[in-house]
């Protein structure tokens, strides 16, 4: 029972809960600059979850991977995405699912389907974060579920950087994270991922005068019939 | 189990459900009064919320020549359905001889038989007004109930038990753990006892305004004891959904016996609690504004997300370790 698991743990159940929470917030927000705040809790709870990881697993490069997340994916990226959204004029820009109860739904299920994915590997109980991989799976399910519904650019860059999230969850809960040089190369992959897809943005913006990327769907330019 | 049959603890029982129904306007007048000096008012006194009820049941009552007998007789099914929720909810000491009775599912469709006369009693008249307040309060219940559901199947799944006696049996007897689904079970349901209760933001109880108002729009052909029933059952409500937050999620302090001093220090508990919680709420009702009613779904929706969220972490975090 959870009254038996050392303290430690049940803060990494807890902050796990809560990496999960944030990503179904990322899903449903409608303004761009809150996604993007949600964005960077999401980054440093999976921060803190490294962090209790390794003070839990007393493994110091994991205490160096925290720190790295934290810098790069709760303070830098998030910065970077609000620079851009105030060069391209977007910060007040809104824009909603179009059945949101719907989506939620369906992250809903995409979480119930993690679940029984990982239950094979529960059953082999392998170590005490075992749990923690039906949350990462859930969490890179629903960045990939926002890819497919968001129609704005920036907030399907979002959507990618919170997959990302999820897969160095995974690392961490279930292999006690990756090597050092594999996570930095990841850490310096993300990075310029980030500076190209702000070079895209303005790129997208300036061919199809906004960032609405299911527009980019049309070939012909026939006269628009509405925003 | 031989001493529930002696006559002692059913005193208690019958004391308890009259504490419940006194204590209820007492909450609500401390909410008022906390609200008003947030908004540098004096405010009335905490009594007030007493002799409003005072004043309405002194007072004729008059009927609409419409009204069917359904409308004379809603408002004491409402108050009694309310009151015997009330009284079913362990208030100040657990495992009265009512705990048989106290299941969650039961407490739930009490609320659903008060709620349903009510708006029955909003449509009988035949005004505008009582008709668009209950097809809101409706349209409020139908996305709120499934969502208070889940999150009560969230507390049940832990205890193993949908009575409420037994869940606080055995949160006391836990250690002090960190559940991280209790905590979403414990966001839903603040969520949705705002919105049962008609609190802002989803409805105003303050207010007479014919665009925003829920459940003074049905009450509002009531007049004399009838409508001291309705708000003293509205009351009621907003005291139980209090004392079931309170001793759900913090039941520490409650009496386990029926000796005198852990009866006094449950009462004590449970008033602290109480104040504790209406000045939480009192604040929130300052800071928030009131949303749209085409909002409120969004809003319902949140609650039951949270509550879903906290039986799936219950079943992918809690089960398996």
């Amino acid at each position: 029972m959870l009254a038996q698991v050392p303290i430690l743990q049940q803060w990494l159940l807890l902050l796990a809960a809560f990496v999960l929470f944030s990503s179904f917030v990322l899903l449903a927000q409608a303004r761009l600059v809150s996604a993007i705040h949600a964005f960077a809790w999401q980054g440093g709870l999976v921060a803190a979850v490294t962090l209790v990881v390794a003070l839990a697993e007393q493994s110091s490069h994991l205490y160096f991977s925290a720190l790295l997340t934290l810098v790069l994916k709760a303070l830098l990226i998030p910065w970077m995405l609000h620079r851009l959204t105030r060069r391209l004029r977007i910060e007040r820009e809104t824009e909603s699912l179009r059945r949101p109860a719907l989506a939620i739904m369906a992250a809903v299920a995409l979480v119930i389907f993690s679940y029984w994915l990982v239950l094979p590997m529960v059953e082999q109980d392998l170590t005490f974060t075992r749990n923690l991989v039906a949350i990462s799976l859930a969490v890179v399910l629903i960045g990939l579920l926002m890819m497919v519904l968001r129609q704005q650019a920036v907030a399907q860059v979002l959507g990618f950087m919170s997959i990302e999230n999820g897969l160095f969850l995974a690392a961490v809960s279930a292999t006690g994270g990756m090597p050092l040089i594999v996570e930095l190369g990841v850490a310096f992959d993300v990075l310029v991922a980030m500076v190209l897809f702000g070079i895209f943005f303005f790129q997208i913006r300036d061919s199809i005068d906004s960032l609405d990327v299911d527009r980019l769907n049309r070939l012909t330019e026939t006269p628009e019939e509405g925003p | 189990m031989a001493d529930l049959v002696t006559p002692w603890p059913w005193a208690l029982v019958i004391a308890q459900g009259f504490l419940c129904a006194a204590l209820a306007p007492w909450l609500v007048g401390w909410v008022r009064l906390i609200k008003a000096r947030l908004q540098n008012r004096r405010g009335p006194s905490v009594w007030q919320a007493y002799r409003d009820l005072y004043k309405l049941f002194a007072k004729e009552a008059r009927v609409a020549h419409t009204a069917s007998p359904l409308f004379r007789l809603a408002p004491y099914l409402v108050f009694a359905a309310t009151w015997l929720a009330a009284a079913i909810v362990p208030l100040v000491v657990v495992n009265l001889p009512t705990a048989a009775i106290a299941d969650m599912i039961v407490l739930v469709g009490l609320l659903a038989l008060a709620r349903v006369f009510l708006a029955l009693a909003g449509m009988d008249v035949g005004t505008a007004f009582g008709g668009q307040g209950a097809s809101r309060e409706m349209l409020i219940a139908a996305l709120a109930e499934p969502a208070l559901l889940v999150a009560i199947f969230t507390l049940a799944m832990t205890a193993h038990s949908t009575n409420l006696a037994s869940v606080i049996d055995y949160q006391l007897a836990a250690d002090i753990i960190v559940r991280p689904s209790f905590l979403f079970a414990l966001g839903g349901l603040l969520l949705l006892a705002i919105a049962e209760t008609g609190r802002i933001p989803v409805d105003n109880p303050s207010t007479h305004l014919e665009l925003t108002m829920v459940h003074e729009a049905m009450i509002l052909e009531y007049s004399g004891r009838h409508l001291a029933l309705m708000e003293w059952a509205a009351q009621i409500k907003l005291l139980l959904y209090g004392a079931l937050i309170a001793n759900l999620f913090v039941p520490w302090g409650i009496a386990t016996d029926l000796s005198v001093t852990g009866l006094t220090l449950g009462l004590v508990a449970i008033v602290v609690k109480l104040a504790l919680l209406g000045a939480a709420l009192a604040i929130a009702e300052t800071v928030l504004a009131k949303m749209r009613l085409f909002r409120v779904p969004d809003y319902l929706n949140l609650a039951l997300l949270l509550a879903l969220l906290g039986l799936l972490i219950h079943v992918i975090l809690e089960v398996g370790t």
